[in-house]
């Protein structure tokens, strides 16, 4: 069976900078597949290249088995993969219910009240918020923000690049169970990046380490956990 | 009294004009943070473009309804004016996306200039004069309004009203404001942020052209220079709104028209334009944004 998500060589440049420097990732379907790497490593990048933005400057992106290594960012989207971004990118003068709306798009609202109930369900905090603008939310009420909206898209795949960033450890565990739940109920395929390289890895099916916009090392989630060299550089408070 | 009320009227007729023209100005710079240069000229456009379906319908059917032959008119001159307004985004900014910040400007004051001198080349230097189309005047209360000023404060309420309801409840406006906040993440959402580009370009020409047609209705008279100073008022006006901000094109095109007609009727006419830039330096020097700009208190 041909992966959901298949990035194969991909080499991206930020001017004269390579960021990525030929990596080869899959994402199966149902999956939750982690990514780990230092601060600049590259995550944050691949995960953009993926949508499109910066584009692949050379090797290839499939998604269900088709191209899109060229696609512009909103087609992209349009096939279903959903992002919550680094940085989080809320719509500071919109409100929380807006930037929901906005999540939900592509359907022209069609599904809206019905997710976004589930949304509320899964993070009360938004409901209370929802009339409040993005840009005044506190740092964590932006980041479920940001994954809530990214799933209103009813995604295939779904791309987070730190969810647990300025998070408090309760709420951290709180996500983490969600993802946990819509994978196994819903089916949802995750492609994350963490820094909480820890719970990410607990939490994944299978991960990559990346150095140096290279993938370095892959395997089982739990295998990359015992790993003596993950240990020592991402788990142990060591740096590569 | 008496006095002051006409002139009232009188300011708003003018500043519904120039607030309608600033839309176009302020929403632009709002979606790409660009000064449409050219945006006075498609005003003027617009106006042309009245004036010809207006010879062409009186020359074909004469006694045309006034009515219907706005109604024309003002249609004509949106589909024209949008026209342009596209092509010159498509053909001339868009390119430019993402160069350094005064390309795309020189290019619109390029654009600015070549349209006015097409129309001084394909409709001639002079002042194109129609004969009066609305001439009906009511006297109330010792004020006089005339039926032109009637309709052009409520044409410009109806459709500012539009405007406001596009921007702020459908999905194309929140895709407007989206891609004003954050083009990426809009691309990222499955917005196409071209796309909403361009339809943004539309919308400030259509208005505009609304504009030129009730600007030859009411001085029943335009020129191919006519893009210039209606646009830098217009501008003006958007800017001491706080560019960006609708509601405040609206407002400071209003209050620029006041000011003008207030000015040119308790002083002397010749300072008018003085007393409009003072206050704008005045304002901006006590408000930077503008009085409606948004002060950036977000977090982002
Ligand atoms: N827009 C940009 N222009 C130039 N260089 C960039 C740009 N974005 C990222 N880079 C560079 O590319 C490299 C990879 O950055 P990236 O953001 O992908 O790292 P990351 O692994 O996500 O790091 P972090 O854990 O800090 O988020 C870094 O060296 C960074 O400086
Ligand atoms: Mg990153």
């Amino acid at each position: 069976m041909t992966a959901l998500l298949q990035v194969k060589a991909v080499e991206t440049y930020y001017g004269n900078i390579r960021a990525l420097a030929g990596v080869d990732v899959e994402v199966q379907k149902g999956e939750i597949v982690c990514l780990i790497g230092a601060n600049g490593a590259g995550k944050s990048t691949l995960m953009m290249t993926i949508c499109g933005s910066p584009q692949a400057r050379t090797g290839q992106i499939l998604f269900e088995g088709r191209d899109i290594t060229r696609m512009p960012t909103h087609e992209i989207a349009r096939l279903r993969i959903a992002q919550s971004p680094e940085g989080r990118r809320i719509f500071p003068r919109m409100t929380v219910y807006e930037n929901l709306q906005m999540g939900a798009s592509l359907d022209n609202l069609k599904y809206f009240n019905e997710d976004v109930e589930k949304m509320f369900a899964l993070f009360p905090r938004l409901k209370e918020r929802q009339s409040q603008r993005g840009g005044t939310l506190s740092g964590g009420e932006q980041q479920m923000l940001s994954i809530a909206r990214a799933l209103m898209a009813r995604p295939k795949l779904l791309l987070l690049d730190e969810p647990s960033l300025g998070l408090a450890p309760l709420i951290v565990k709180g996500i983490f169970e969600a993802i946990r739940k819509l994978n196994e109920t819903e089916g949802l395929t995750v492609f994350l990046v963490e820094q909480n390289a820890f719970a990410a890895l607990k939490l994944s099916h299978r991960a990559y380490v990346m150095v140096n916009g290279q993938v370095t090392m892959s395997g089982g989630g739990r295998e990359l956990l015992a790993n003596p060299e993950v240990r020592a550089a991402y788990l142990e408070g060591g740096r590569h | 009294m008496e006095y002051f009320v006409q002139q009232l009227v009188n300011g708003l007729t003018l500043g519904s004009i120039y607030g309608m023209i600033a839309i176009g100005y302020t929403m632009v710079y709002g979606i790409i943070g660009m000064i449409n240069f050219a945006h006075g000229d498609i005003f003027m456009l617009g106006g042309f473009a009245a004036l010809i379906v207006f010879l062409a319908l009186t020359s074909l059917f004469a006694g045309v309804p006034v009515v219907i032959a706005l109604l024309v008119m003002m249609i004509v001159a949106m589909i024209m004016a949008s026209l342009w307004n596209w092509t010159i985004e498509r053909v001339a900014y868009r390119p430019l996306r993402g160069s350094f910040r005064l390309a795309p400007l020189i290019t619109a004051i390029g654009m600015s200039i070549a349209l006015s001198n097409f129309i001084q080349v394909t409709q001639g230097p002079r002042n194109k004069p129609i004969p009066p189309m609305v001439s009906s005047v009511y006297n109330i209360a010792g004020i006089t309004i005339s039926l032109k000023q009637i309709l052009i404060i409520v044409i410009t309420a109806v459709l500012l009203s539009v405007f406001w309801y596009i921007v702020h409840r459908t999905p194309l406006g929140r895709a407007q404001r989206a891609t004003e906040q954050d083009r990426k993440m809009a691309a990222l959402l499955g917005i196409d942020v071209d796309r909403t580009i361009s339809v943004t370009f539309i919308m400030g020409a259509a208005l505009a052209a609304v504009a030129g047609t009730m600007y030859l209705m009411y001085y029943g008279v335009v020129v191919f220079t006519d893009g210039f100073i209606p646009g830098v008022k217009a501008f003006t006006a958007a800017v001491l709104g706080g560019i960006g901000s609708l509601p405040g094109a609206v407002l400071g095109g209003l209050l620029i028209g006041l000011i003008e007609s207030l000015w040119s009727a308790y002083f002397t006419i010749d300072y008018k334009d003085v007393a409009t830039f003072s206050i704008l330096a005045i304002v901006l020097i006590f408000k930077p944004s503008g009085i409606l700009g948004r002060p950036e208190v977000e977090k982002v």
